[in-house]
């Protein structure tokens, strides 16, 4: 019953969608108002009709309707109400209806804004969103449907389908096969919507994009409509791939936060773009330049926002994060061949519209630097892409089957981000417009001269890999230069005005929250390149079977087997818990509990680490395998993760930046309340 | 994350040319006696492990995949090892076996350069774009002495752009 | 790229030339040229009962060398198998026992496969099983990736007319299951795949 409303709910949104798409081009091409504005209403209608949809996939899950075969591949009863609740997105049938809602919900919020100012926009936004909304629901229709029943036929057949077939009864299932257990850890929870929030915000400002191509207008208008949609995109983007690097070390027991997966290289490519694009649309706002490139970014964000999906969703990509093979494959490439087609030709075809209105007059302007940051994006996207679909060309022309791992990416990336957090700490000192050598070196030299005292400091205190000293260096560039910009702010608006420092920081950064948010966002990187620095070039790790009351030695590290204790736990894990005691120069430190369960229900292991954590580094202890019999002996792997943490905070720093930069804001500004949010926000960073 | 690789096999290396020279010397004095030779550790075994693919578990390390497929390679490095054979033939030995997949990159040879030369090969082309660019606008400065900012008729880039100068100077 | 080579390059009002957009859309269709060919692959499906078997040779592990195209004319069972899988050792004795019923006949050969394994522990899993019909490994994959497997066990059957008649994934469960299916081919019905 509940299925078939579920299903109905999305059949109806998908016409829904079809009717708008059609009502907007109608209306643009007789030039009818009343047309457009029914395929808004239309947008509209969708968010309902698909959270009506969601609604009873939830309650299907969460009430035990194993009958309902996504029901029954993602849900067990063992399973606690909270998982059954994320098992919407648990599988490709239930996240596909999720993605939908989300972009649902996007859309709605686009179609709620005051619209008086960019009318011509508004019916092909639509008919971008609501192809690409009719898309993804057609694929939960006609191919990945979660609301499929297995029914028993007469002749006592179990058929997979919505209709009943002919005289058949709906089948008693008592239990599910329950959800993957890789997936059960709260970073995965929230790590796939998180991921899909950013890929879904990022189709906003494509059609946006998309719209200002269509109706010719050649300004910079779609980029100021779009400025805070691109930044939450990037925000959710950055935060999936975050939560997904810390899920990673946290379960997967690799030692490790990223691994140069193909699926999650699909994931991080949009995120090089989306970057890239956010950089870039500044030199247009404040410059007019580079018009056709920004459209050429956000129409490579949203391709490969597409292009990820499908390779994560269809199986052509193999890797630990695939999604069961799946039949929506073909639809898939059809939709992309038929949007990369028809963007490259709107492209094409408004190319000369699209001059620049301004002209580069300095090598070391803004503008200058913020190209050459564009070309490392572009360079960094180049080896990911390249090294992704490298295994198939290989396939394709020789029939030998490659792997293309992190050693090609680690090398081919690695001077790219440096050169990356170099700029970095430039950039921000450079003038629009105008810079020379001497101004730029007028306002570099300070920072610098910091920078050059850390790189002294890095090399007393023992560091000699000249990758890590250069990595301090402009990590300690980056982190003077914010600092140095926020100070020059702040004092001259205290000179002038005489608040007192924190007023003047607060007001400061209130007066021009992108910036000010950018350069916390900057901190927050070079911390997480801080951790990145640490973990890649200082990590050691050692293995080695110890029986009781053995121990094995890290970087003055000392780890004891203790303890070994196997059994089952309720949930249907059955769990070896080892248990170890971590010393240093004699000291114990406590004891650590690195564990391997075993989910009964999917055959599958998991590695859980006992991590010993601090600012400085981490010990990072796997349980790898031990004698069933006796519990005499087993095998510890250490990991020995310097800065690691860094890598966390830095995240944490980046979002609040982020949050800053992006927070929602009226256009004319009614100071007093501005001036509490901001108040609002600041003191939380405190 | 795996860069400390780059010490880690040195000192295998350096450990195996040990390992070897013994052997060699008992195999000049006694008869061949490989079978004396100390059992690898873990780490010696994982120090090659790390460089190697198993297909069973696609894009997972073979130091850190947890099936029974991979556990069965690590004790075949081991006894490859026990043997005396160095890291390289030990890589040659699986990917004999195997295939070029085993490997973490795709061996230089052949078509196999593209995927080395390619990238490297863009990104010139485009540095050479963005140099062209900077050039091709930098000139119409000089003709020009005082750069005129550029012409808005948008009035709120107009006041943003105020904004900007305002800031640019107390700043400074 | 080259599509910003123009939009940075070109200030000037000049059109973008006609072999840049030729480039843009070669390399776009190049690009869905690829993609195809990695879906295709992916979603290849299983052999299909009836078509021509593909052809190998098989290296046994005494050295021999098997090749199918001389074993026409006879019932070939082909075992896919690795002796870090588990569900093969259900099968294993039932395997060896319908081998040892036709062996004598001469008119079908049994072959196994081994797939990505170690010697050492497949010769140890022959032993443990005392299997006697050929077996070798599957040197870069080669057979495996011929026959498309999705994983181990899997077994195919290939008629004396060279066409594959049966095909399954996952262990027999009893010798019954095999001996089904061979005597049906012996009798020259075409058994169907399961």
């Amino acid at each position: 019953m509940l299925a078939n409303f579920g299903y109905g709910a999305i059949v109806l949104a998908f016409f829904v969608s079809l009717y708008g798409v059609f009502a907007a081009i109608y209306g643009v091409r007789k030039n009818r108002a009343a047309w457009v504005e029914s395929a808004r209403t239309a947008m509209l209608l969708i968010f309902p009709l698909l959270t009506l949809s969601a609604l009873s996939i939830v309650v299907l899950l969460v009430t035990g309707h194993y009958e309902v075969q996504y029901v029954y591949n993602v849900t067990s009863s063992a399973m606690p109400v909270y998982l059954k609740i994320t098992a919407l997105w648990g599988g490709q049938a239930g996240s596909l209806i999720f993605w939908s809602w989300t972009m649902s919900a996007f859309a709605t919020a686009v179609t709620l804004r005051n619209w008086d100012r960019d009318r011509e926009f508004l019916p092909w936004v639509i008919v971008v969103s609501l192809i690409t909304l009719a898309f993804f629901l057609g694929l939960s229709i006609f191919v990945e449907n979660p609301f499929e029943r297995i029914w028993i036929t007469p002749e006592g057949r179990q058929v997979v389908s919505m209709l009943p077939p002919a005289g058949s009864i709906l089948a008693t299932v008592r239990d599910g096969r329950g959800l993957n257990p890789l997936l059960r850890h709260p970073g995965m929870i929230i790590h796939p919507p998180m991921l899909y929030l950013g890929f879904v915000s990022f189709v906003i400002p494509y059609a946006f994009a998309i719209a200002a191509l269509v109706t010719g207008r050649s300004d910079d208008r779609w980029i100021r409509l779009t400025r805070r949609w691109s930044l939450v995109a990037w925000l959710f983007l950055s935060l999936g791939l975050l939560l997904g690097s810390r899920w990673a070390y946290d379960v997967l027991g690799w030692g490790g936060y990223w691994a140069w997966d193909p699926v999650e290289i699909a994931a991080f490519m949009p995120w090089l773009t989306g970057t890239a694009f956010m950089h870039s649309v500044m030199i247009q706002e404040k410059r007019g330049l580079f018009k056709r490139w920004n459209m050429v970014l956000i129409i490579l964000t949203y391709s490969l926002v597409m292009v990820g999906t499908f390779l994560t969703r269809s199986g052509v990509l193999s890797s630990v994060h695939a999604f069961a093979q799946s039949a929506i494959g073909p639809l898939f490439f059809v939709f992309i061949g038929l949007t990369l087609a028809g963007s490259l030709g709107l492209l094409l075809w408004r190319w000369n519209d699209l001059r620049s209105e301004g002209e580069m007059h300095s090598l070391l302007s803004r503008e200058a630097l913020f190209l050459l940051n564009n070309l490392l994006f572009m360079g960094i996207l180049i080896v990911c892409f390249w090294g992704v679909f490298f295994p198939l060309i290989s396939e394709l022309f020789t029939g030998q089957k490659v792997t293309v791992g992190p050693p090609f990416y680690e090398r081919a990336t690695a001077p790219l981000f440096g050169g990356l957090l170099l700029l970095m700490g430039i950039a921000p000192l450079s003038a629009w417009g105008h810079s020379t050598v001497k101004t730029l070196g007028k306002a570099v030299w300070k920072p610098a001269l910091g920078a050059v005292a850390a790189l002294v400091a890095a090399y007393i205190f023992g560091v000699r890999l000249p990758a890590a000293l250069i990595g301090f260096f402009a990590v300690a560039l980056v982190i003077f230069v914010t600092l140095y910009e926020y100070i020059r702010g702040v004092s001259a608006r205290r000179r002038r005005s005489g608040e007192s420092y924190p007023v003047a920081l607060m007001r400061l950064a209130a007066r021009n929250r992108r910036r000010y948010g950018g350069y916390i966002i900057h901190l927050g990187v070079v911390l997480m390149a801080l951790g990145i620095i640490g973990i890649e070039l200082f990590q050691t790790e050692t293995q080695g079977t110890l029986a009781r009351g053995q121990s094995l030695e890290l970087d003055g590290y000392t780890v004891r087997y203790d303890s070994l204790a196997i059994f089952d736990v309720q949930d249907g894990r059955n769990v070896a818990r080892a248990e170890v005691t971590v010393f240093k120069d004699g000291r114990n430190l406590g004891t650590l509990a690195p564990r391997r369960d075993y989910y009964y229900d999917s055959g599958q292991p998991m590695t859980i680490p006992g991590v010993r954590s601090t600012m400085s580094e981490d010990l990072y202890v796997l349980l790898v395998d031990w004698q069933p019999v006796s519990e005499q002996g087993a095998t510890f792997k250490v990991y020995h993760n310097p800065l690691i943490n860094w890598l966390w905070v830095g995240g944490f720093v980046f979002i609040f930046g982020m949050l800053v930069a992006a927070w929602p804001d009226r256009e004319p500004a009614p100071s007093v309340q501005r001036a509490k949010v901001r108040a609002g926000t600041q003191a939380s960073r405190a | 994350m795996k860069l400390n690789r780059m010490i880690r096999p040195t000192s295998t290396r350096f450990f195996l040319a040990g390992l070897l020279f013994l052997l060699a010397l008992t195999a000049v004095t006694f008869q061949p006696a490989s079978a004396q030779a100390p059992t690898p550790s873990d780490d010696e075994v994982n120090a090659i492990a790390k460089h190697l693919y198993c297909p069973v578990c696609e894009n997972t390390p073979l130091d850190v995949c947890p099936t029974v497929a991979c556990a069965q390679w690590r004790q075949q490095i081991r006894d490859l090892l026990m043997e005396g054979r160095t890291e390289q033939e030990i890589r040659d030995y699986f990917v004999a076996r195997y295939g070029d997949r085993v490997l973490a990159e795709p061996p230089r040879y052949g078509f196999n350069w593209l995927v080395y030369v390619l990238p490297p090969v863009l990104f010139l082309a485009g540095a050479f774009v963005v140099y062209r660019v900077l050039r091709g606008s930098y000139r119409p400065v000089q003709q020009v002495e005082a750069p005129p900012p550029p012409p808005d008729d948008d009035p709120y880039l107009k006041r943003l752009e105020e904004e900007l100068r305002r800031r640019e100077q107390e700043g400074q | 790229m080259d599509q910003t080579v123009e939009a940075a390059a070109q200030q000037t009002s000049r059109r973008l030339p006609t072999w840049a957009m030729v480039l843009a859309f070669t390399l776009l269709v190049a690009f869905l040229g690829l993609v195809y060919f990695g879906l295709r692959n992916s979603m290849a499906g299983p052999l299909s009962i009836g078509q021509p078997a593909p052809k190998f040779t098989l290296q046994t592990f005494d050295g021999q060398v098997v090749d199918v195209r001389d074993l026409e004319g006879k019932i070939i069972l082909v075992n896919f198998w690795a002796s870090w899988c588990k569900p093969c050792e259900d099968e294993a004795a039932a395997l060896e026992e319908a081998w040892r019923r036709y062996q004598a006949d001469g008119d079908v050969v049994f072959l196994g496969v081994d797939y990505v394994d170690t010697e050492s522990e497949a010769r140890a899993y022959l032993e443990k099983f005392n299997i006697t019909y050929p077996n070798g490994p599957d040197l870069k994959s080669s057979i495996s990736d011929l026959y498309n497997i999705s994983g181990v066990p899997e077994t195919y059957i290939i008629g004396p007319d060279g066409t594959l008649k049966y095909a399954k994934k996952g262990p027999f469960l009893s010798i019954n299951e095999i001996i089904m299916v061979v005597d049906g081919l012996r009798q020259g019905n075409t058994g169907a795949g399961s």
